[in-house]
């Protein structure tokens, strides 16, 4: 190795350099989401005999699953360096409007699931015309449509759930194949997918560039518009196809389903190893991001930790990681 | 006379790099003191060790007399010794006095901040310097040599005996280097010591008194600069001898490739009207904002147009967006490398592909395989220098990011190169090497235009160049009548 390249990859004193080596390129981003698994995975094994048993992990999958599946559109936004508010209130809208169709409106299950995702993507849509059109910033434009999913959700069920599903429908959210519950197909389809297209298409190319540098995208004659476009809709996508899972697995409509989601995705991502600044991340980091999340939520309470204090405890976590990796990786 | 400053063996390593072999370097009172190298020479870690960035393996630093104490940064500077880097150090919506005094503002008897003092103290030091900004003045309304002074005022308010200058003449015009270099001279007379970074040889024998020259991390001589000229600096700095600056030139271009007809932009492009002809490099000289940058902007599609009509081939073809353009076979390496020409958190092999992935997608996917080929085959024909087509960009030195920025372009197969200020930010050495690779590029048929704001390049690169003023082509010259004095005086209006 040449001398100037030695001397750039380190830009801090001497006691840095191993973490600077792993924030090198050759070093996977998630690298710490994987250490902090199995730290974490060790620790609650210990803690509790019940953590480790094939019952729990399938519960803990099918807990992860959908944190996952919106996530997995997060991170495609978070990678071109904007945020997605409003995965929540897609999941309520989405989930109320196809147990509507479906309850009050007599549409059959698969029409109206079809019908379900369209609108519920529609507001990731919405998201992608306004912040590729004009400069408001992604989390005032998501804010807004937050808020305004979710109202759409609460005056479409005057405010009360719609239950009366039928067991078919339900069985999406229920229902098993072979040991595994269909959640998490559905979760591992779809990151099987998501991953394929970040680290083998044009697209996923483009975003991890369009995040870095935008600019630079631009002039090699790429559409910057098209992309956001298409991201914001990805994600409109993904918490409409949780919306759809959540509905079949509670048995109903709920307008107030998946508040605080948006945290949990968001917090999914950047555990994962993914640059909250854009450019840098992975699908798979993501998924182990989902599971730390989820193992925190699990683990504490197999431990019979307060829900309040698990709060405590997951915020601390997500900061801490980040900390991890934004500490010791110099910005210029 | 004495020594302000005394680094003595100096060592440094990088995971078992030695980055620098017992280096020395010794600062006389008053004096400018260039440090040259080619990049990666050991000049900027020299420095960092100076400034408390980095800690030194061992040797010895002696400042003012005492050893020095580099355990922080702010030690540092509080001993007298100020860095001014080449991204400046400076809150652009605050005013100088505030920038100047950040951190340590000077406070009234309730504890807030005495504004009326700090304006005052502000304005002395500027009179000092004898420079005419308002304390008052917001960062961002200033020019960048006006930027450069309150850095170098910010300096002074530390009470620095020693100013480091990395690069501080990379974005000043002629006449603000001129200002520069009688700040500088003033303090020097003040009796503040500089050390002065700089790849422009021509003004480190203008301003400087003494020049040491390090390569490969080792000291390769320190002389005064009454005694030595341009060529054995050189010699030293690359070890060998550059006979040349530039390349001869060898192709005669042939037919016309690209013709621009009343191209015009509001405010800014007034009728301007060329050719470029095959194998051909047309020089664009003109003074920072006589619109050469937005000229090819605007035939680049990057910035939209008013009027113009673009003729490839003799075919009228339309561009309006960079995809255009380079669907046209028209690449673009902007003068902002690291803002607009790479991307610098992605790896090498994805910058160079970055604008043509269909070319190595099969059906949908990416061909990994095919990639890495393509991309190795550019690698070495550019002669990057990397362990790995991993590599982010941002570990490669200036002149590798501009091949990486050229194989772009010979990736989605442009025949038409524009260069803005290809070498700017490269060192000696490198700058060659891109010369060389212009060369080799219109002898395989490609045609070249290349902006630049130096002279001696634009003579020694261009077979034709535009002069542009005010927005306007002043004139043309083809390379055997060219001259200094002919491009200047066009340059500034007074021709054409």
């Amino acid at each position: 190795m040449d001398l100037e390249l030695t001397q750039k990859i380190s830009s801090s004193d001497k006691k840095n350099s191993f973490f600077e080596k792993i924030n090198n390129s050759y070093y996977k981003p998630e690298i710490y989401a994987v250490i902090g698994l199995i730290l974490l995975s060790i620790a609650l094994s210990i803690a509790s005999p019940y953590f480790f048993t094939s019952r729990n992990m399938i519960n803990l999958a099918r807990q992860v699953s959908l944190n996952a599946i919106i996530a997995t559109g997060m991170t495609f936004v978070i990678l071109t360096g904007g945020i997605d508010l409003s995965v929540g209130s897609i999941v309520a809208f989405t989930g109320t409007l196809i147990a509507g169709f479906i309850v009050n409106s007599g549409m059959s299950p698969v029409l109206a699931s079809i019908l379900g995702l369209a609108l519920g993507t529609s507001f990731g849509v919405f998201n992608g015309l306004v912040i590729s059109n004009t400069k408001i910033p992604p989390i005032i434009v998501t804010l807004g449509t937050m808020s305004m999913a979710r109202g759409a959700a609460l005056l479409y069920t005057g405010g009360s759930p719609i239950a009366g599903l039928s067991a078919g429908f339900k069985f999406i959210g229920r229902g098993y194949l072979g040991a595994i519950p269909v959640p998490v197909w559905i979760m591992v389809l779809i990151l099987a997918v998501a991953s394929v297209v970040l680290n083998k298409t044009k697209f996923g190319r483009h975003v991890c560039a369009l995040g870095d540098n935008e600019e630079t995208v631009r002039l090699s004659g790429i559409s910057v518009k098209a992309i956001k476009m298409k991201i914001y809709m990805i994600t409109g996508f993904m918490s409409a196809i949780a919306g759809l899972i959540l509905a079949a697995r509670l048995g109903s409509g709920q307008p107030l389903a998946g508040e605080g989601w948006e945290l949990d995705a968001i917090a999914a991502t950047v555990v994962g190893g993914t640059d909250i600044m854009g450019g840098r991340g992975t699908i798979i980091g993501t998924l182990i991001g989902a599971f730390i999340i989820g193992i925190i939520n699990n683990g504490l309470n197999l431990l019979n930790v307060s829900p309040y204090l698990q709060l405590v405890v997951k915020g601390a976590v997500i900061v801490g990681a980040v900390f991890v990796r934004s500490g010791v990786v110099k910005r210029k | 006379m004495d020594n302000i400053l005394e680094m003595k063996n100096i060592n440094k390593s990088f995971f078992g790099v030695r980055a620098l072999k017992s280096v020395s370097l010794e600062i006389r009172r008053g004096e400018v003191h260039c440090l040259i190298g080619e990049n990666g020479a050991g000049k900027s870690t020299l420095m960092k060790i100076l400034s408390g960035a980095y800690q030194r393996d061992s040797g010895e630093i002696v400042f003012n007399g005492k050893p020095l104490d580099t355990s922080s940064t702010l030690q540092v500077q509080q001993e007298g010794i100020s860095i001014i880097y080449q991204e400046f150090n400076l809150a652009s919506v605050l005013s100088v006095a505030e920038n100047i005094f950040m951190g340590r503002e000077p406070l009234n008897k309730f504890g807030m901040i005495d504004k009326e003092k700090m304006y005052a103290d502000t304005q002395e030091i500027l009179d000092k310097l004898g420079v005419e900004v308002s304390p008052k003045a917001l960062v961002n309304k200033l020019s960048v040599a006006e930027q450069q002074f309150v850095e170098i005022a910010k300096a002074l308010s530390f009470g620095a005996k020693l100013i480091v200058m990395d690069e501080p003449s990379a974005t000043l015009t002629p006449k603000e280097l001129e200002r520069l270099f009688a700040v500088i001279y003033d303090l020097k007379m003040k009796g503040v010591s500089i050390i002065y970074i700089s790849h422009h040889l021509d003004e480190l024998i203008e301003i400087g008194d003494r020049v040491t020259v390090l390569r490969d991390g080792e000291n390769v001589a320190t002389d005064d600069v009454d005694k030595i000229d341009k060529d054995q600096i050189i010699r030293w700095m690359v070890g060998r001898d550059l006979t040349n600056s530039y390349p001869p030139r060898t192709v005669t271009p042939g037919e016309k490739v690209l013709e621009v007809k009343k191209l015009s932009s509001e405010g800014v492009l007034k009728d301007i009207n060329f050719s470029l002809y095959k194998g051909e490099i047309l020089g664009v000289a003109g003074l920072v904002g006589a619109g050469r940058t937005e000229l090819v902007r605007a035939l680049y599609g990057a910035d939209p147009k008013d009027t113009g009509e673009i003729y490839l081939n003799k075919q009228l073809i339309n561009v309006d967006s960079p995809k255009d353009s380079i669907d046209h076979g028209i690449g673009l390496l902007p003068e902002d490398r690291k803002q607009q020409g790479v991307v610098l958190g992605q790896s090498i092999k994805n910058n160079i592909t970055l604008a043509k992935i269909d070319k190595i997608t099969k059906k949908i996917l990416i061909d990994n395989g095919q990639e890495r080929r393509e991309v190795q085959q550019y690698i070495e024909s550019l002669g990057v220098k990397t362990p790995s087509q991993e590599m982010l960009a941002r570990n490669l030195s200036g002149g590798n990011q501009q091949k990486v920025v050229l194989a772009k372009w010979m990736f989605t197969n442009s025949n038409i190169l524009i260069f803005d200020e290809p070498t700017r930010g490269i060192d000696v050495g490198a700058k060659y090497e891109i010369y060389e690779l212009m060369n080799k590029l219109t002898e395989q048929g490609k045609s070249i235009i290349m902006i630049s704001s130096e002279l001696p390049e634009i003579i020694g690169m261009s077979d034709r160049v535009l002069v542009m003023h005010k927005g306007r082509i002043s004139s043309v010259y083809d390379r055997t009548e060219l001259s200094q004095e002919k491009i200047m005086k066009s340059a500034a209006g007074e021709v054409g």
